[in-house]
């Protein structure tokens, strides 16, 4: 096992996983067909991503694990995803800002993850940079439409903005695993992130007449730790049931 | 006995794209290199468009059996991330194939890009210019939604003839 890399390439994998099965819950319920393909699209692209780091936690966890085991068969607090992406869908604009609030810490960390000396985590991160890209302009073009829509859609959208904010202050945290995954190569300075992180969606949010929230206001933490809400627990009930109840069933 | 590398890209350049089925394989740039490996066994390399994107699996069959129709039974198939695949892979006859299909191609990035350029990731901009219908060339055209049919589509509208049309996403 290699212990330096293996639980960053997890929680990478995790935060995929987690958010691309939220998305996915909305198939078929979108509020219009191009949002629900949008939405099912986006979900698509992260369970793509989370294949190839998973995968590649798998063969540095190196007993047997694959991609599969680690999706199906782990527990909540063996998972190391943020808080973030495992909020519970809301209404739709509770969806929209957790997607821009990740989309847009996203895009940073997968642009410093591909200038990683590890090779595998820069071949990833680039893939990934180019889909998560695309998701950013979507996600920050329908915060800036709707906040700037209504009154009725920019009192929804500020109610999900205020709501969510405390679940990225956890995005720039580090703890020793970003140390280890810095020192062989493979991380990131999240604190420089925040930096670009807060001028960003500060901009976007006053583009879209919405308030941004103090930065310095009391944030949750823990996911990255395995420390995670009951909303987890509840989604990987519906993941993993058919993978629980007939372990290595196939299509 | 060596199967001819030429050969064995005359193969792949006949294999039609699962979901683009107007343009093959080689025209989309998925296959990176055909060589052979030091065990002498022929080794196809492929990229992915998207990262989850169904037909990935799809292709990586239809290689195999087009190698063994012509008699290759022992064919290696690898995955390569990196250099990410962007649009640019595309060549310039597949651009004009997918026009002629009814799919605008892409447009919009930067010639000859083919590296991550992190200043395109955060500049929040509109939608791309310079997307022409590909039914009557207009290019008043409007995007009505950010992703299509497939993972590598995007839906427009053409403002003077009025048809929806698909438009390969730049990427």
């Amino acid at each position: 096992m290699d212990d330096a890399l293996h639980p960053y390439v997890l929680r990478l994998g995790d935060n995929a996983l987690v958010l691309s099965q939220r998305l996915g819950e909305w198939c078929g319920k979108g509020p219009a067909l191009e949002e629900d393909m949008a939405l099912t699209n986006v979900a698509l692209d992260l369970l793509g991503q989370a294949r190839m780091w998973l995968s590649y936690a798998a063969e540095l966890q190196g007993d047997g694990a694959d991609e599969d085991s680690l999706a199906y068969h782990r527990n909540a607090p063996e998972f190391r995803n943020l808080l973030l992406v495992e909020q519970p869908n809301g209404s739709y604009a509770d969806t929209l800002v957790r997607q821009f609030f990740f989309d847009a810490w996203h895009a940073l960390a997968l642009r410093e993850l591909g200038r990683s000396s590890e090779s595998r985590v820069a071949g990833i991160a680039q893939k990934a940079a180019k889909e998560v890209a695309y998701h950013l302009r979507r996600s920050s073009d329908l915060i800036v439409r709707l906040g700037d829509g209504t009154a009725r859609s920019h009192e929804m959208m500020q109610a999900a903005v205020d709501n969510l904010w405390r679940f990225t202050g956890e995005m720039f945290e580090t703890d020793a695993i970003d140390a280890a995954a810095r020192a062989a190569g493979a991380g990131f300075d999240a604190t420089s992130l925040r930096r670009e992180w807060l001028a960003y969606v500060g901009e976007v949010l006053e583009t879209g007449t919405l308030r941004m929230p103090p930065p310095e206001a009391w944030m949750q933490k823990g996911g990255k730790q395995g420390v995670h809400s009951e909303h987890l627990s509840r989604l990987l009930a519906e993941m993993q049931v058919l993978q629980r109840t007939h372990p290595g069933a196939k299509w | 006995m060596h199967t001819a590398t030429t050969d064995v890209w005359r193969w792949l350049s006949e294999i039609p794209d699962p979901e683009v089925p107007a343009v093959s394989i080689v025209d989309l740039g998925i296959v990176r290199d055909v060589r052979h490996g030091a065990d002498a066994r022929l080794v196809v390399t492929v990229t992915p468009t998207y990262s989850g994107c169904p037909a990935t699996e799809v292709i990586a069959n239809s290689i195999r059996e087009a190698l063994q129709d012509h008699g290759v039974a022992d064919a290696r198939i690898e995955m390569q991330l990196s250099p990410a695949w962007t649009t640019d892979w595309l060549t310039p006859e597949a651009k004009e194939k997918l026009r002629r299909y009814g799919i605008a191609p892409p447009a919009g990035l930067a010639p000859g890009e083919r590296a991550i350029d992190a200043s395109r990731i955060l500049r929040y901009r509109p939608a791309d210019d310079g997307v022409t219908c590909p039914r009557c060339g207009s290019a008043r055209t409007e995007l009505i939604s950010g992703f299509g049919s497939t993972p590598c589509k995007a839906l427009y509208r053409c403002v003077a003839c009025r048809e929806p049309f698909d438009y390969f996403k730049p990427h």
